[in-house]
């Protein structure tokens, strides 16, 4: 029977399907749905968890590995580099039972801070990738990483991306195989990794590259499709499909495994076609390695190393490389440039009270990642600095050191990027004596990434009750001696809240206290509205940035639009009230 | 039909429903027996961002992009999103569009403005387009959220799919207890003239 699933649902069913015992992750676009998927429905056989952030997901499957399970812990690219420290020397001890680390990388960054080719961590490691290109392959691969894992005693990357993950496809369904547990098998010169057993690993690591290079060179997830010999391309991942379709008469070397490369195979490929192209999307991975090998190849020449690749591109590409002509591009037409719609912070979302007490107080603000970023946008134009996860602790201190700047540096961090990689920093300002004023926005959920679980909001992936962490108390265990909860919606109080820490010679910590809108339910109260006779046109009411607030057709006398809220989207949470000077806005009396 | 690939392109803005839109049409290609693929932007849409879906369905589907110029049908559920995407239609092809509009946030900052006569400015580059006023037939219907489901009934008349095959994955997709309603407003979206 076939499925129509997308890539981290077949995934998700991969683990199902092969064997999978465990799995972890933190949630990060678009890696998610692969946990969420598991934990809803096969959760009897294969059990999953959040953890706080990359690097103990990635420790905890090392356990679960070592234990005799076979392992999945899954994130977006971004979350390797947190998790880096853990996977450099996993490549050395090897593995327990099969061990897949999933790293989603997102070309086009959709939903990330940067653009990261993640096939590079493979070849630092010496860890083998394997890139699926469609939903099928992403379930078949997972039987074939834990193989390979198995065989090769090797962690495998699956490295997915955006369109393989988000993309739907037809999977054929099968039945769940068990494989033996194991157990943890002792053995000390294996897993302990002192210099004198690492040393002796990493001797191992070698070896086993030389071996997985010889079973690239037979696998069968490598393959060529011959059609024309004139032109030769070499392509994996969703580059695979894009060069297809652009090049159907072209003859293709497909690979699976992205790292390490077959080079016999390419190098017979390459002396039977006139012409070898490589289409890869991001940096020209394949093509260095290729070209190191002495193998005329020609790639980024034609394909940027910026942003998604689609079938489009790889005609232009060919195009210029003269193999293509131009007329299977269609004539563009004009259109009229349509105004921009940039994200904006939900209708009642309590973040945006925090955000306009922030602007009134005129302070630089360092942002980080969560729902909050779209502070950065305007109309709010709120949010200075965003790099990484957890960064905006250390931000605000580092700007505060550097001593130039006339504003008060703010750090503005989620509950979930807080229990990420906030506390360590956190914990350093502290010890360094600090005087940072740091806001918690606690909404009780991981919200951007669509609403997960995290050890703040008192259930688990698996839907156990448990004891929410305290937010305060760890920031007091730390040493901040001045922590403050806050009711975001509450404007006026929240300047003062904020005002009176920002004045402060120590540094303190601001914890709002209102949950997401969205997550877990929709919250939802009496609408408000504008009185139009009332609206003087100020403006005050658009400046929160409210998707619910638009201008209207009706203008004051100086011309000026008056605002308008749509009632069906409006969730009565008071802040356009609050700062209508003119008290305009009120209560819709049902 | 470049390949014997049908193209349908979905937009439109986030919270109108274009995701199950999209789902349900690609199921509907799965059951009449085809290859499907679907891809979509996932992540900032639910915040009030564009959201645009490709589906693409017929003997073997290779990227599950639409190349440029290259959809047959463009389906789009709010105006401005359907003159920003009308370019990308095949020069055979038709645009279905809800004449709903969705202002932006970013109006009100005064240096963006929502486009003027959106209809007459599609019209000019596709005579044929069809425009429909899928929420206030949702409305008459009793629900805002029918928008969906009636669009598709609009789009199945430009599709050579059986009816029934609609109604079943309908009936299957739509959220618990609305089964009913939504092949109703399927049904009224195909006598939509
Ligand atoms: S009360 Fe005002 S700010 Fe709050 S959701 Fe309604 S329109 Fe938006
Ligand atoms: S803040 Fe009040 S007076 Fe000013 S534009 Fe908004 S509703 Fe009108």
């Amino acid at each position: 029977m076939a499925m129509l699933l997308s890539g981290n649902q077949a995934l998700a069913r991969g683990m199902y399907e092969y064997g999978g015992e465990f799995a972890s992750a933190y949630p990060g676009t678009p890696s998610t749905e692969i946990l969420q998927v598991i934990a809803k429905f096969f959760k009897d056989d294969v059990y999953a968890e959040w953890a706080v952030n990359e690097k103990v997901a990635l420790e905890v499957a090392v356990g679960a590995s070592y234990g005799g399970a076979r392992t999945l812990a899954a994130m977006k690219h971004v979350g390797l580099n947190v998790a880096a420290d853990a996977f450099m020397t996993l490549s050395y001890t090897g593995v327990g039972a099969g061990l897949i680390i999933v790293s989603a990388d997102d070309p086009s960054l959709h939903s990330s801070q940067n653009e990261q080719d993640n096939r590079y961590y493979g070849k630092m490691a010496s860890v083998p990738v394997l890139e699926p290109s469609t939903s099928q392959e992403a379930k078949d691969f997972v039987k074939i990483g834990f193989e390979i894992s198995e065989q090769f005693d090797t962690p495998v990357i699956l490295r997915l991306t955006t369109r393989i993950c988000h993309a739907k496809g037809l999977v054929e369904i099968g039945e769940r195989k068990t494989v033996e547990n194991k157990g943890f098998e002792r053995n000390i010169e294996k897993y302990v990794m002192v210099p004198a057993y690492a040393a002796k690993r990493h001797k191992l690591v070698i070896e086993r590259l030389e071996k997985l290079k010889e079973y690239a060179e037979t696998s069968e997830i490598n393959y060529i499709e011959w059609n024309d010999k004139k032109i030769g391309i070499i392509t994996g991942a969703i580059a695979y499909q894009h060069a297809r379709e652009a090049m159907p008469d072209a003859s293709i070397l497909k690979l699976g495994m992205g790292y390490p490369l077959p080079i016999k195979k390419i190098r017979e490929f390459a002396s039977k076609v006139d012409r070898l192209f490589v289409v890869e999307e991001l940096e020209g991975f394949y093509e260095e390695i290729i070209a190191a090998e002495g193998i005329k190849v020609e790639g980024k020449k034609f394909f940027s190393n910026h942003m998604e690749l689609n079938v489009d591109r790889v005609r232009k590409g060919f195009i210029e490389a003269g193999v293509l002509d131009s007329s299977v591009m269609p004539e563009s037409v004009e259109t009229e440039s349509v105004l921009p719609r940039p994200p904006v912070l939900c209708s009642g979302c309590p973040h945006r009270g925090i955000m306009v007490a922030l602007k009134k107080a005129g302070v630089y603000t360092n942002g980080d990642i969560g729902c909050y970023t779209l502070g950065a946008l305007p109309p709010l134009n709120q949010i200075d600095s965003c790099l990484c996860m957890g960064a905006s602790i250390g931000n605000a201190f580092g700007i505060e050191r550097a001593g130039k700047t006339e504003k008060k540096a703010v750090a503005l961090i989620g509950d979930s990027t807080f229990l990420h990689s906030g506390i360590t920093a956190l914990a350093s300002v502290v010890y360094n004596g600090g005087t940072t004023t740091n806001i918690i926005v606690d909404n009780r959920i991981t919200a951007m990434t669509g609403g997960q679980d995290n050890p703040s909001t008192s259930k688990t992936l698996m839907g156990d009750a448990v004891e929410p962490v305290n937010l305060a108390e760890i920031c007091r265990a730390v040493g901040v001696k001045h922590v403050r909860e806050v009711d975001p919606y509450d404007v006026d109080e929240s300047y003062k809240v904020l005002k009176e820490e920002l004045d402060r010679e120590a540094v303190s910590v601001i914890i709002t206290n209102r949950p997401c809108m969205l997550f877990p339910k929709k919250i939802k109260d009496e609408p408000y509205t504008v009185e139009a006779d009332n609206c003087i046109a100020c403006g005050a009411c658009f400046n929160v940035g409210c998707p619910s607030i638009s201008i209207s057709e009706e203008t004051n006398e100086k011309g000026r639009p008056k605002a308008v809220i749509d009632e069906y989207t409006c969730t009565g949470c008071t802040i356009c009230a609050q700062v209508c000077p003119v008290d305009a806005i009120v209560k819709i009396e049902s | 039909m470049k390949n014997g690939t049908t193209n349908v392109l979905i937009v439109g803005v986030g919270g109108q429903g274009v995701l199950l839109a999209s789902e349900i049409l690609t199921e509907v290609a799965k059951e009449s027996g085809l290859d499907a693929k679907k891809s979509e932007v996932h992540g900032m849409s639910q915040r009030g961002g564009i959201v645009t879906s490709h589906i693409r369905f017929g003997e073997e589907v290779m990227s599950p992009l639409i190349p440029s110029r290259e959809a047959n049908v463009i389906l789009a559920f709010e105006l401005a999103e359907a003159l920003r995407w009308v370019g990308d239609l095949h020069p055979d092809g038709n645009i279905i569009i809800n004449e709903q509009k969705i202002i932006p946030t970013i109006t009100t900052t005064g240096k963006f403005f929502y486009p003027e006569k959106v209809v007459d400015k599609i019209k000019t580059l596709v005579p044929g387009a069809i425009v429909v006023d899928a929420y206030q037939i949702a409305m008459d219907l009793g629900n805002s959220r029918l928008v969906n489901t009636i669009l598709l009934g609009v789009l199945s008349l430009s599709l050579e799919i059986e009816e029934e095959t609609w109604l079943k994955v309908i009936e299957r997709m739509a959220p618990k207890g609305t089964g009913e309603l939504n092949k109703k407003a399927f049904m009224a979206g195909r006598e939509v003239k």
